[in-house]
């Protein structure tokens, strides 16, 4: 068995977690839901093996490292620890319908990583044999994986809003009665900023570690820093709107998922649109 | 007229302690942060000012659209930045300290309806044996209570973890104190660039804006070598160094390998591998030229470029080399030179020769075999150079913000009090974050308040 089976096998399985999750918002089926976590579940403990035989792989290849040193590895990894977050939320808040709003992400990833990337296990380029090089990549990533949660769970927010604010037909009603209430969703919103606001951070300081480590300087504003600095900004903005009325709800869930737009284009919109230290090895 | 002097410096520093200026700065420093992501930043390159029109140059310009990060406008942002979050501490510390040092101890009537977490409990003895009875319950379950007796009841009041509301702070501090650390760096440290080829030494260096900047020691190269894998991509580029005071090698900083991510410091300044090539002066490439037929080879020492004649007016020259050909010519490895070789009469050809692989040599040219047997050309590595007295108030800084987010975000200040009247006990709990693990907390300890017996 290959990793690269395994990854197969996990991108197909958040796909089918993924059209359960809307087959259980269409039905409200409440074994459905139950299906879906599982499925996904299955997917994140699937991935979780598959990680591990890669890193293995490279090991047994003579250029061992981590598996988190080009895009293709760092958008899988993006996947894992977002399910992840999705497996610790379900199991500890029960609200399963968040799944539909956010399996979505990791499949997206999981399906953009296998088909239209370079799957190859590369020797990592002096500038990237470091250690320093995982904790950063795992503090951002964990960071990102929350964010975007915390849009999922803000795009519920907006759409129960949207809903109840204009009419209350009793389809929408009852679609709607599926999700949590407003003042969960936001205080979702808010727990799962709080847990990747620090893991941005600590992100940010251990790249700037590095950074001076490496090349004597913490800041040079390249771009992917200053990118990282813009959605700690957001995030910021974020937890101080909290604090001051008349920003709280609609304002705060739009400010998420500004935040997570800002936050996919520092990660992906950087590599692809702007040039830097960070665009991965060709 | 001193009523609205005085009501306009309130307004000035409302203005500077509000939250919405906090919102706006965020926001701003977010929005044009992104200018410089897509705009060149620096010395600009000819191709980029050939392409946009003048006007808009001129106006980018202006506005050090170019070096945004240093534009005054930029920095000012921050200073305003900075002046938001000294007021709003100046401003809410002081209440923040208060709350901490002198709590409300006594509950009024109106406040206990506030509570979401709240329980009673119904005795019949004497209100002071409850008071006795309560306050040990409390010290024992959650922390030791004060006690204030007020209108014939007796307040109780226990809290836990009340500094924690000064994480926020700290927070912000750490902000600052990251601010401070840069500001010390721009202001003493310097950053910049040397070239050493190998087997000689520098005792200064490149800075930013071109001078050259002493370092009170000398740095000896002693060898630079580039690895690679075998795809061809660099696994290694490593400097060996040598630091010399007074023309001795120092103890310890002998022979010290520097490779990317492993810089070597001295006294404060830090070598960083940053780049390398051939080093220009000097260099002569050694080139043997067997006859296929059999015989003596016979070898030649030239210059890069310079012509060699042999015996049967035969010239050759080389036209490069390298020590390393493998990023060239996948498969191959070690130094290589591509030479054109002119027979008398015939037009001119080039090809590679190989120092490790003789028997390919051997498949090209005529009856004269071209070898290459290396070099004594040098290279030279470029290193960054590096000094920041300033790095260690960054992360002293940072260490504070990773530690004060922390405490702000998972720590709550929990406070409980209970009220003692004749005949009943009320206990109310509130706690500054995470409601509903205070909450589970408090049922547990409401459990065990209903169970006494007084
Ligand atoms: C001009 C700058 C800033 C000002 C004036 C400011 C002001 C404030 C104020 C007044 C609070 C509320 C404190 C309370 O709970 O009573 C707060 C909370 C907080 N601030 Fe700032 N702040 C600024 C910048 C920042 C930045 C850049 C960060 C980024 C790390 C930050 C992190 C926090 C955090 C983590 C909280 C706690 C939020 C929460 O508990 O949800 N602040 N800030």
């Amino acid at each position: 068995m290959t990793s690269s089976m395994l990854f197969n096998v996990t991108t197909f399985t958040y796909l089918i977690s993924t059209v359960v999750f809307f087959a259980f918002l269409a039905s409200k089926n409440k074994s459905l839901g139950l299906v879906g976590s599982y499925v996904a579940y299955f997917g994140l403990a699937v991935q979780t093996v598959a990680v591990g035989l890669r890193w293995k792989e490279s090991y047994d290849m003579g250029v061992g490292h981590a598996p988190m040193s080009n895009l293709y590895e760092s958008i899988v990894f993006f996947s894992w620890t977002i399910v992840l977050l999705f497996a610790y939320i379900d199991l500890r808040y029960k609200y399963r319908i968040i799944g539909a709003f956010v399996l979505p992400f990791a499949l997206l990833g999981m399906a953009w990583a296998q088909l239209g990337m370079n799957t190859g296990i590369e020797p990592l380029v002096p500038a990237l044999q470091s250690n320093w090089l995982l904790y950063h990549v795992i503090t951002c990533f964990l960071g990102y994986a929350a964010f975007a949660v915390a849009c999922g769970i803000s795009i519920m927010y907006l759409i129960k809003t949207a809903a109840e604010g204009t009419d209350s037909s009793a389809t929408a009603g009852g679609l709607m009665s599926m999700f949590p209430p407003l003042k969960v969703l936001d205080d979702l919103n808010y727990r799962a900023i709080m847990i990747g606001f620090p893991l941005l951070t600590l992100g940010i300081i251990t790249g700037a570690a590095w950074a001076n480590y490496a090349w004597g300087t913490y800041w040079s504003w390249d771009p992917k820093e200053t990118w990282s600095l813009i959605v700690w900004f957001v995030y910021a903005a974020f937890l101080h709107a909290r604090i001051t009325k008349g920003w709280v709800g609609k304002r705060a869930a739009w400010l998420s998922v500004i935040g997570f737009a800002a936050t996919i284009f520092c990660y992906l919109g950087v590599n692809l649109f702007l040039s830097g230290l960070h665009s991965y090895g060709k | 007229m001193a009523t609205t002097e005085r009501s306009f410096i309130d307004t000035v520093w409302d203005f500077f302690c509000s939250l919405k200026l906090t919102l706006g700065l965020l926001i701003s420093l977010a929005l044009t942060s992104i200018i410089g992501t897509i705009l060149p930043q620096g010395a600009l390159n000819p191709q980029y000012v050939a392409s946009i029109s003048q006007a808009k140059l001129q106006i980018y310009t202006k506005l050090g659209f170019f070096d945004m990060y240093h534009s005054w406008w930029f920095i000012a942002l921050l200073y305003v930045f900075s002046l938001n979050l000294v007021c709003c501490s100046i401003k809410r510390l002081p209440h923040v300290f208060k709350f901490i040092s002198d709590p409300t101890l006594v509950l009024g009537e109106g406040q206990r309806n506030s509570f979401s977490l709240k329980k009673e409990l119904a005795f019949s003895g004497p209100v002071e044996k409850g008071k006795e009875r309560l306050s040990e319950f409390l010290g024992k379950e959650f922390s030791a209570p004060v006690v204030t007796e007020h209108n014939g009841e007796y307040h109780l009041f226990a809290q836990k973890t009340a500094w924690c509301r000064l994480g926020v702070y700290v927070v912000h501090l750490s902000i600052l104190v990251v601010f401070i650390g840069a500001i010390i760096g721009s202001l003493a440290g310097y950053k910049g660039y040397v070239n050493i080829v190998e087997g000689t030494s520098v005792n200064s260096f490149d800075g930013r804006n071109g001078q050259r900047i002493p370092l009170g020691f000398d740095v000896l190269c002693e060898k630079f070598s580039v690895e690679f894998y075998p795809t061809g991509a660099p696994k290694e580029f490593k400097s060996i160094l040598t630091v010399l005071e007074n023309g001795k090698p120092v103890p310890g900083y002998s022979q010290v390998k520097v490779i990317v991510n492993e810089p070597m410091s001295y006294k404060g300044i830090t070598f960083y591998q940053s780049s390398y090539g051939p080093a220009s002066e000097g260099s002569e490439h050694f080139i043997s030229v067997t006859p296929r037929k059999g015989g003596a080879p016979e070898k030649f020492t030239v210059a890069e470029g310079a012509l060699g004649t042999l015996k049967d007016g035969t010239t050759f020259r080389v036209l490069e080399a390298t020590q390393e050909v493998r990023q060239f010519a996948p498969g191959f490895s070690g130094p290589a030179a591509r030479i054109e070789v002119t027979r008398k009469g015939a037009k001119p050809q080039t090809y590679i020769v190989f120092k490790n692989y003789p028997e390919v040599n051997a498949q090209r040219g005529d009856d004269l075999i071209f070898g290459y047997d290396g070099t004594n050309a040098k290279q030279f590595t470029g290193l960054q150079v590096a000094k920041d007295p300033g790095v260690w108030v960054v992360w002293l800084g940072c260490a504070l913000m990773v530690i004060g987010i922390f405490i702000a975000f998972f720590m709550s200040h929990k406070r409980v009090w209970v009220v003692v009247s004749k005949g009943h006990a009320r206990m109310y709990g509130n706690a500054s974050k995470n409601q509903a693990a205070f909450q589970m907390q408090f049922e547990d300890l409401s459990e065990k308040f209903t169970e006494i017996k007084i």
